[in-house]
């Protein structure tokens, strides 16, 4: 026997008792040629190519989840910013794209679909202005359309123009969905220093430097994480951050495997496997619970950043080695309504925004999935937002927010936003204003960081 | 000749008489080729871990799944088929 029976049964343990699965494989598709001054012409071509290229996605995925008896939880697809193909169109009405790439996600049976972004760091062209003033309804009478835009990168400094926009358009979209407790904003998110070949969701598109089409592999693996971290409760770091590689080595491992043969089996180039630890809803997914695991009585609490930096540290080391190509956001996700260790540190009084705020400095990839009380004002938003967007400007580093100002609902107060989006408590925002400052108007320099030439 | 293409069975749960007979049997009728066959207790579970070659046989990974996964209902044990790469993958360098 090539393998011992403990290699066998640790690898199906694996999927059976902590978890693991592959979170997704995204495709990537470029549609920039797809762009026409007759927009109804340019939907077209994008529907038909996305449709063309993407035709045997879900299958082939399918059948890989069964020969190597891996879930593969998601199926998605990413494509080229579309503001970069609507501002080509005479029409004002961009909604047409979000519509047709909703059509095109449900017609494929594919789970989400990303790319309804603009990419505005420095400054905002007017079809760029038109599709961030679309987004609101776009979202929110769409099912699998996701949107992002990205305000801020270490070279171009922080456009507060569009974070004011941004915070603007957050409020827009939970007002117009808040029969579904602001559910469009879970679909949305505002990036500094956003990556073209991110596979996860909401914030993954196909950016303009890629191939013409690519698959992206997004792993998970939290429970694999934590299983191992509980079989060493007493070791010191040195051992416990060896113990966390050997296992993001194996798990990436499965990400390498899967991608390579979903690109042979559709004869389109493999790009990347992302390295994040993307916790779910499940109990005993949880990244939250691995760092309790580690030794803190509640995630939140004093200690949570070097626990959370040794864990993202490893996770990368092992991840790397692991696989011939690494990209994406590739760090430990900290969403809060999709891991239920995080909902319990927020209930408990242990997690709050700013302790996520700090926790996002050591990992991927912002405040992600945060709900905040309806009446939270719009510049408050925006502070959060710029004071995110300039921990990722400063550190060079990808940062996010994706946050749920719920309409209706009060600190305490809990909504449900169902399947990997998980629940999430409503956290408190403070009450100090920012309304001066995000108003000021402009743009915040690039830092010296940028001066790297 | 095809190129090999092997599979890992691994049968879990309560030992009994006739587990190795009722698989090998579903293999044998399909004409896959059993190479190696190993049985452990691991962790208290009762463990069978085949490697089958599937190249000659008539039916694929995907249907072989399916009919060892009505054998395992019969037996009371979990049936698992993976083909071998994810193994080769994950635990060699």
């Amino acid at each position: 026997m090539p393998y011992t029976p403990q290699e066998i049964l640790e690898t199906i343990q694996m999927v059976e008792n902590y978890h693991f699965d592959i979170r997704t494989v995204t495709m990537g598709i470029n549609i920039l040629d797809c762009a026409s001054p007759d927009i109804d012409l340019a939907a077209k071509k994008a529907s038909e190519k996305i449709k063309r290229l993407a035709d045997r996605l879900l299958d082939t995925v399918t059948l890989m989840e069964k020969t190597y008896g891996v879930p593969i939880i998601n199926k998605r697809i990413a494509v080229t910013p579309i503001s970069l193909l609507a501002q080509s169109a005479e029409s004002d009405d961009y909604l047409k794209f979000a519509y047709m790439l909703d059509e095109v996600a449900s017609t494929l049976g594919i789970d989400f679909i990303g790319g309804y972004s603009a990419l505005v760091q420095k400054g905002m062209t007017r079809g760029e202005a038109k599709l961030i003033e679309s987004i609101p309804v776009a979202l929110s009478s769409t099912n699998k359309v996701c949107a992002s835009v990205n305000v801020a990168t270490t070279k171009a400094g922080i456009n507060m123009d569009a974070v004011l926009k941004m915070a603007e358009t957050i409020k827009k979209a939970a007002e117009l969905s808040k029969d579904r407790d602001g559910l469009a904003c879970a679909k949305l998110v505002v990036f500094a220093n956003a990556p073209e070949d991110n596979p996860f969701m909401a914030g993954a598109f196909h950016g303009v430097g890629e191939a013409e089409a690519v698959i992206n592999i997004g792993i998970s693996g939290p429970g694999v994480v934590k299983a191992a971290v509980e079989r060493l409760p007493d070791c010191d770091f040195r051992t416990l951050a060896e113990e966390i590689k050997r296992v993001a080595f194996k798990i990436t491992r499965v990400g390498e495997l899967i991608g390579r043969k979903v690109s042979e089996q559709l004869n389109i180039p493999f790009g990347i496997v992302d390295l994040s630890l993307a916790p779910t809803p499940a109990i005993g997914d949880s990244v939250a619970n691995i760092l309790e695991a580690m030794g803190l009585e509640r995630c939140g609490g004093p200690g949570t950043t070097a626990a959370l930096a040794i864990l993202n540290d490893a996770v990368k080391k092992g991840g790397s080695m692991a696989s011939s190509a690494i990209g994406g956001l590739s760090g430990a996700f900290i969403p809060v309504s999709e891991d239920a260790g995080m909902i319990e540190a927020v209930q408990a009084g242990a997690l709050s925004i700013e302790k996520l705020e700090a926790m996002t400095c050591v990992c991927s990839v912002g405040l992600d999935m945060i709900a905040v009380p309806g009446d939270t004002p719009v510049e408050s938003i925006a502070g959060i937002i710029a004071d995110e967007m300039a921990i990722g400007m400063i550190n060079n580093k990808t940062t996010a927010v994706r946050i749920i100002p719920v309409p209706g609902k009060k600190v305490g107060d809990m909504v449900e936003f169902g399947g990997l989006l998980g629940s999430a408590p409503i956290m408190a925002v403070r009450p100090f204003s920012p309304a001066k400052f995000v108003r000021r108007g402009g743009h915040i320099p690039a830092p010296l960081q940028a001066l790297t030439n | 000749m095809k190129e090999k293409e092997h599979v890992v069975i691994t049968v879990m749960g309560q030992d009994r008489v006739g587990i190795v007979a009722a698989v090998s049997q579903a293999l044998a009728q399909y004409n896959a080729n059993i190479i190696d066959i190993s049985q452990t207790i691991l962790q208290d579970i009762f463990a069978m871990i085949l490697l089958v070659d599937i190249s000659s046989a008539t039916k694929n990974l995907v249907e072989l799944k399916e009919i060892l996964a009505e054998t395992g209902k019969q037996l009371g044990v979990n049936i698992v088929v993976q083909h071998e790469d994810i193994f080769r993958y994950m635990h060699r360098i």
